[in-house]
């Protein structure tokens, strides 16, 4: 019963686990970013033993990498250090344990882990791998499916990639000012000279 | 009781994974931790949806030829979409959390309720007097 896939597998979760909970103890934010790179990296390990290499691959690029970066880039801007020590929630807990308690409970209901019976993989999916090769042309299921059957998704989800773009940009894209000469960074930033109030210079001429 | 235990196990542990997310969001109050809260909690997500896509002895969808047992593609399929669609709203998220630096001088969700409670006092003195 227990092969080499499980003990891996096992592995691999309890190593996401210990690096969530360090994540959630740790307060340097630097730190934080790169073990959220590493958590990353794991689940696109666990993902290649679960069979599903192609979300493993954009894991591993977009979870590891881009994220990080733009971490990396936020943390730039804004600063280093968490300024409240780590103190324990009691409505956090309550929340975990109820919607933790919640999904365990329902867990037993769920088909077996590797269940080749189970209901997901009935419906439609068959056909999909019998025809892929036919009706398509492309080795790869995942593709077939993510840019042919299902490709009205792929179509929303860049739709969804442009309205998040265009809210980065609204967002920081450019500086305004206020009636009286405030750039809107004087708030973080108010001794640099740029930043002191024009309105000043005309009250004392 | 081992095959019972096997039957279910990366459900439950994903679940914890996904609770210390979800405990990252509620309990800590920096605004950069709340978004790698989200993101641990997202990530769990995608791992309980491959996991329901697992087939036992079955190998990643790629067809060479021979008659093989396949996992489920189709859970695949729309974690890798909501994989990109996770980054593009963890960008957004994060623009807001410069903003919110540029405005207030903080990412600690207190002290941007003590300014706010500041900037209001000081409004309704300019009004009184």
């Amino acid at each position: 019963m227990l092969d080499m896939v499980t003990i891996v597998d096992v592995v691999l979760l309890a190593l996401l686990s210990t690096t969530a909970v360090a994540i959630l103890l740790m307060r340097h934010l630097f730190a934080v970013v790169a073990l959220t790179g590493a958590f990353s990296l794991l689940s696109a390990g666990l993902l290649v033993t679960l069979d599903a290499v192609d979300v493993a691959f954009t894991e591993a690029a977009v979870g590891a990498g881009i994220s990080t970066v733009l971490m990396l880039g936020t943390l730039a801007l804004t600063r280093r250090r968490e300024s409240r020590p780590p103190r324990l929630s009691p409505i956090g807990l309550l929340v975990i344990t109820i919607t933790g308690g919640a999904l365990i409970y329902a867990t037993p209901d769920m088909p077996k882990f590797g269940d080749p019976n189970a209901p997901s993989h009935q419906h439609i999916i068959p056909s999909y791998i019998k025809g892929s090769q036919d009706e398509i042309g492309i080795p790869n299921i995942v593709t077939s499916i993510l840019a042919s059957y299902r490709s009205f998704d792929t179509l929303g989800e860049v739709a969804v990639i442009f309205t998040a773009g265009m809210g980065v940009i609204i967002l920081l894209g450019r500086r305004r000012e206020d009636e009286h000469g405030y750039s809107e960074d004087v708030a973080a930033y108010p001794l640099k000279e740029q930043n002191k109030p024009k309105i000043n210079d005309e009250t004392t001429t | 009781m081992l095959a019972a235990i096997l039957d279910h196990y990366n459900y439950w542990l994903i679940i914890f994974l996904m609770m210390i997310g979800l405990y990252i969001v509620v309990s800590r109050g920096n605004l950069i931790k709340k978004i790698v809260g989200l993101n641990i909690f997202q990530t769990s997500v995608f791992l309980l949806y491959i996991t329901i896509g697992k087939v036992n002895y079955g190998t990643a969808p790629i067809l060479t030829g021979q008659p093989e047992t396949f996992s489920n593609p189709l859970p695949h399929v729309l974690i890798l979409t909501a994989i990109v669609v996770g980054i593009a709203t963890t960008a957004l998220g994060l623009a807001l959390v410069v903003r919110i630096r540029e405005s207030y001088g903080t990412i600690e969700d207190e002290e941007i309720a003590v300014s706010e409670q500041f900037q209001a006092e000081s409004e309704v003195n300019q009004i009184s007097s």
